[in-house]
């Protein structure tokens, strides 16, 4: 059995999302170069609705396909519902994830929350 | 986006031989031939186990003759890893009944000696590993220095398996034998690459693998100068002078024999053109912006590469390029299931945001000039591509950061 699923090599080799929202609403980003792992996202919300989100990862083959993949997951949808977004879901869409790369969807999940964070605060500050 | 998937051909260019190299048509032949008509057991009486052991120690001559060492100081062991085992527990063994109870070594060794100095650490001695320096290459002058009257044992690698530095093997064992503590020699990286002499180098113990040089894996050997006392690792039957119980895997052992004769036979008639090669990788990859070669340049293996580049991370680097045909490693810490990237790249100081980005191509003479282009070209393209993306590089790009390289 090779290492990764097929679903992680198609989101390794052709992530989606891929590039940087310049204005974006949110922005997150996890992780440390000194673990070899960083991943950073970027939002556009409009109506509470995640309408476009781009990522940049410095990271393994299963970083980049998990962040792929948590970009594909959310994009479209409310952020109410882009906040209940599980490392578990992550993993499970990409057909799974070896055991000591299960960090890596934990991060795509993180990453997600930090930018939606990122995004409540900014809209916090604008309320004021 | 996405980087061009597949090499044109769909050739394999194997650039990780320091992992393993193929088995050698002549290796493979011996061993099927041996399996096949000396299937007896060397420790039977009659014809059929005898035969088998007349090959047995027709390869312990010619594996002997090529080190310049005796039949009777070679005991063939399953590779590298219990050779080094066994040469440093035997040493330690000897220094505890004389009261001295220290090892000098280095930062950067194989785990196989590394393990073994902890779990000997744990049981009251005291080792000390030797810096590296950014270079990789330990200093003779630093040896002398750390043996003290207590020291039992000087154990370093002849050539470092990652990034490939030859360590001055010569003059450690003159001061070793100076100052009468053994010397043990972890070759498995430089044996069938490097000429060696046991003699001239004044090596007690030396450990070699032999599937580094084409012989089947689960193969290997233990010099050990006549009159050292050795402990045994596994007991039973009284094969290999009782050193090392267990049928001996003949068809193996005669394998090894014939591919280090050949890479042996071989390495005048190679080295200069695969330094060439060696030569040209490097200096193609240092086109890339921002990278950064491991170990000294000239004094390292003749097949070994070995790269940093700042803001990609190397298990994405390997898997593109499996993509694009080309095997390699990688010292990032994602290759290896730990979290820490390789211990020899933070060994010559670099720091874990570059240790990440490692690339390690071991090429052989197989591999033509324009396999060589095709790999710098391929990395050239893999590196840039993943930078496209990676948020450390923008930061480092955009001058938020400092380029570290």
């Amino acid at each position: 059995m090779a290492l990764y699923s097929e679903k992680v090599m198609d989101h390794f080799r052709n992530p989606r999302n891929v590039g940087v929202i310049e204005d974006a609403d949110g922005v997150g980003e996890v992780g440390n170069a000194k673990c070899g792992d960083i991943m950073k996202m970027y939002l556009k919300i409009d109506d509470d609705i995640i309408t476009d989100v781009k990522f940049e990862t410095f990271g393994c083959g299963s970083a980049i396909a998990s962040s792929s993949m948590a970009t594909e997951l959310i994009k479209g949808k409310p952020v109410d519902e882009a906040l209940q977004l599980t490392n578990k879901a992550v993993a499970e869409a990409l057909d799974g994830l070896p055991d000591y790369k299960m960090h890596c969807s934990v991060l795509a999940e993180e990453a997600i929350k930090n930018a939606l964070d990122d995004y409540h605060s900014k809209q916090a500050s604008k309320k004021e | 986006m996405p980087v061009t998937k597949l090499k044109e051909t769909t050739a394999l260019i194997y650039a990780d031989n320091a992992a393993t190299t193929k088995i050698s048509e002549e290796a493979l032949n011996t061993y099927i031939k041996i399996s096949k008509e000396e299937f007896g057991n060397p420790s039977s009486l009659y014809t059929v186990g005898q035969t088998a052991k007349e090959v047995l120690e027709q390869a312990r001559e010619d594996v002997a003759e090529i080190i310049n060492a005796e039949p009777r100081e070679i005991i063939f062991t399953s590779g590298g890893s219990e050779a080094d085992n066994q040469a440093i527990i035997s040493a330690a063994k000897i220094g505890e009944k004389n009261g001295k109870k220290h090892i000098v070594s280095t930062a950067f060794e194989h785990h196989a000696v590394l393990h073994t100095l902890k779990k000997l650490e744990s049981e009251g001695f005291e080792v000390t590993l030797l810096d590296v320096h950014e270079n990789g290459i330990v200093s003779p002058e630093e040896v002398e220095k750390a043996i003290g009257n207590n020291t039992c044992l000087v154990t370093i690698m002849f050539a470092n398996n990652e990034i490939g530095t030859i360590q001055p093997i010569k003059q450690i064992g003159a001061i070793c034998r100076e100052h009468n503590v053994l010397f043990h020699t972890d070759a498995v990286q430089a044996i069938g690459h490097l000429p060696i002499d046991v003699k001239e180098y004044n090596i007690d113990m030396m450990s070699a693998s032999g599937h580094k040089f084409h012989g089947p894996k689960g193969t290997g050997f233990l010099y050990v100068k006549k009159g050292i006392k050795i402990a045994n690792l596994i007991e039973g039957g009284a094969q290999e002078k009782g050193k090392r119980a267990g049928t001996e895997n003949v068809p193996g052992i005669a394998a090894m024999a014939v591919a280090l004769k050949a890479a042996n036979g071989g390495i005048k008639e190679h080295t200069d053109s695969l330094k060439a090669k060696r030569d040209r990788l490097i200096e193609g990859l240092y086109e890339i912006p921002h990278s950064i070669l491991n170990g000294d340049a000239e004094r390292r293996l003749p097949g070994n590469v070995n790269f940093c580049f700042e803001g990609i991370e190397g298990e994405s680097l390997l898997l593109l390029l499996d993509d694009k045909g080309v095997a390699a490693s990688s010292g990032s810490a994602c290759t290896s299931g730990s979290l820490d990237p390789s211990h020899v790249l933070l060994a010559i100081g670099r720091v874990h945001d570059v240790a990440h980005g490692s690339l390690r191509l071991s090429i052989e003479d197989d591999i033509t000039d324009e396999d060589v282009e095709y790999i710098i070209r391929s990395v050239k393209e893999v590196v840039e591509y993943l930078r496209g993306f990676s948020p450390v590089w923008r930061d480092l790009a955009s001058g938020k950061k400092q380029f570290i390289l």
